[in-house]
């Protein structure tokens, strides 16, 4: 036939063509740029030109230099605590709300579905904003609801007292993304078969057992993509902070996490001064990395590796769930 | 005996009662949002949850006749429509060719995206600024636009590869023996056969770029360049104590994601679940 092995000389050349675009913008503008950033890490220079190599030297003054090392290792610290908080409340929640969603017949179900989801489509700064006028100290709703309901005492502060500032924000930013963990859960329950279910209450297997001998053993693969997804995103975690507080991480720097560290260092530049140093932020970014890629790795192994590593036993469930639907 | 589904549960008022008080939660800060924007300065502190006793359309009027707003809404549109249009465009022409391009070499190009999903592209903003500044980007609107494209692609080469590959050959042979080449076999029978996959991608990208802050905030500083989320930054400074102003902003820039989200809530919920992946 004379298109089809017309179709067989271009192969090669002509499929690649196809790839092209793609890949030289995806080259380009990401795995360049990432790459580039991490080796940036080795340079110092003056603004935004980095040419002058100094070895480790910028990893040095981070973790040795009094003043950087002290702001880098309060927001290192704060990231954990903020991604901890989101741990338990969030995806707690979104696992509560997984379960009594996924119960047979359970009514409202799409509509409560809706409203938990909503947050997740909004944009954090927009939200972030909304929140910080509820919990104004002045006029905010917050304290005038607790002084109404006799809780006046309570009424606090809550963004500019560096004992409830961290906690204040991380709340907010599990309000917003509950949803996430809600649909995942859900689409993970859903997936296991009714027989289960139905032997377990045969052999007499109350709600309690039933979660915790048979839908949490088979839940356990969400529960690690759910920890990975929270991890990367609490790492890279900025808006909520810049919303609430400011890029500095306000008050004397409670909420400053990785991403408002890393603002400042490389691309802000630190107040009063104003000009980025550029090459110790690229260190702040590799570090993030470095933190992200061995949280990833520790959780494949967690999740015990009965697929290769990579990318691909993270997004395949998700994946499968979409075409699947 | 009864079968398990007949019986009754005990928790079931506990059940709502949970989801109601969390669906109010949700909806509160939303309600503070838009009647407080329809109020009177006063009205505000004086009764900051109930519906406003006298409309006050100032805030939305200033918004639209004299401030940058209806712009940057205007400069979001762009960025979104464009960095949406070349994702699908570009991922759908890798992720065929991936499939049909049978060597060793197009599987490495599939993973070198894939490779991308648990990269967050923050890491890179260094370079990346660096970048807009050679290119003569920086301080531009459409900086953000190849930015959006590269971060998208993982996901649109992914999602768009399996569906693909799910075709089955029978319905493009038929084209091929006509004499249909495969950039025609492309544009006139694999797009809409994974329409449904590229509507997915559309979605979970569409909702991350429309509320970007971050590029926009390190690569725009000019004033007219500004995207609706950056535009959203400078409220506080500005316009200090026009809370129905600042307020009718806030309400603004919800709408259109929220007016889609409603319209297809069960799309948004699976496309940004499964997109969360990406990180």
């Amino acid at each position: 036939m004379n298109s089809s092995s017309k179709v067989r000389r271009e192969s090669g050349a002509l499929w690649l063509l196809f790839a092209l675009p793609a890949l030289l913008v995806y080259a380009a503008f990401m795995a360049v740029p990432v790459i580039n950033s991490m080796r940036l890490s080795f340079f110092s220079g003056s603004g935004y030109t980095l040419d002058n190599f100094v070895g480790f030297n910028n990893y040095l003054r981070l973790f040795a230099d009094p003043e950087i090392s002290a702001r880098f290792f309060k927001a290192f610290g704060n990231t954990w605590v903020f991604f901890g908080i989101n741990m338990l409340v969030q995806n707690t929640i979104g696992l509560l709300f997984a379960l009594i969603l996924s119960g047979k017949g359970f009514k409202g179900k799409g509509a409560f579905r809706t409203i938990i989801f909503i947050p997740v489509t909004l944009s954090v700064l927009v939200t972030g904003y909304i929140w910080k006028l509820i919990l104004n100290p002045q006029w905010g709703a917050l304290n005038i609801i607790l002084t109404k309901v006799g809780l006046g005492a309570w009424a606090m502060p809550w963004l500019g007292d560096p004992r409830f500032a961290l906690t204040a924000i991380t709340l907010v930013s599990s309000w917003q993304w509950v949803g996430l963990p809600t649909m995942m859960f859900l689409a993970g329950l859903e997936r296991i078969p009714e027989e289960l279910f139905e032997a377990a209450q045969i052999d007499g297997a109350g709600g309690w057992l039933t979660f915790a001998r048979v839908k949490l053993p088979l839940l356990l693969p969400v529960v690690g993509i759910v920890s990975v997804l929270t991890f990367v995103g609490n790492f890279n975690a900025f808006d909520v902070v810049f919303a609430m507080e400011g890029a500095n991480g306000p008050p004397s720097y409670a909420t400053d996490l990785m991403g408002t560290f890393f603002y400042r260092t490389g691309i802000a530049g630190q107040h009063p001064v104003g000009i980025p140093d550029m090459g110790l932020g690229a260190a702040v970014a590799t570090v993030t990395f470095a933190v992200l890629f061995a949280g990833v790795l520790l959780a494949n192994r967690l999740m015990n590796g009965r697929e290769a590593q990579g990318a691909e036993p993270m997004a395949r469930p998700a994946a499968e769930g979409r075409l699947r639907a | 005996m009864r079968p398990p589904s007949m019986i009754r549960d005990p928790m079931k008022p506990f059940k709502y009662l949970l989801l109601s008080l969390w669906s109010l939660l949700v909806f509160f800060p939303l309600w503070t949002m838009v009647v407080n924007s329809f109020k009177f300065k006063n009205d505000i502190y004086l009764d900051p949850f109930g519906l406003p006793k006298a409309i006050n359309l100032l805030g939305y009027k200033t918004v639209f006749e004299n401030s940058p707003f209806p712009r940057y809404f205007l400069n979001s549109l762009l960025v979104t429509v464009a960095s949406l249009a070349l994702i699908l465009l570009f991922g759908s022409l890798a992720a065929y060719g991936c499939v049909r391009w049978k060597s060793r070499y197009s599987k490495w190009i599939y993973l070198f995206f894939v490779a991308g999903l648990t990269v967050p592209i923050k890491i890179g903003s260094v370079n990346l600024l660096q970048i807009m500044i050679k290119l003569g980007l920086l301080d531009r609107t459409i900086s953000v636009i190849p930015v959006y494209v590269a971060m998208g692609l993982p996901i649109a080469v992914f999602t768009l590869y399996e569906f693909i590959k799910g075709i089955p050959g029978e319905l493009t042979e038929a084209a091929l023996i006509d004499g249909a080449g495969p950039l025609k076999i492309y544009s006139s029978i694999i797009v809409s056969l994974i329409r449904p996959a590229l509507a997915t991608v559309a979605i979970f990208n569409l909702v991350p770029i429309w509320n970007d802050l971050w590029f926009p905030l390190i690569f725009i500083r000019q004033d007219s360049q500004r995207t609706l989320i950056l535009g959203v930054t400078r409220l506080f400074g500005e316009y200090q104590t026009d809370w129905s102003k600042i307020l009718a902003v806030l309400s603004l820039s919800c709408v259109p994601v929220i007016i889609l989200y409603l319209t297809m809530a069960k799309q948004f919920i699976e496309g940004l679940t499964s997109g969360a992946v990406k990180g």
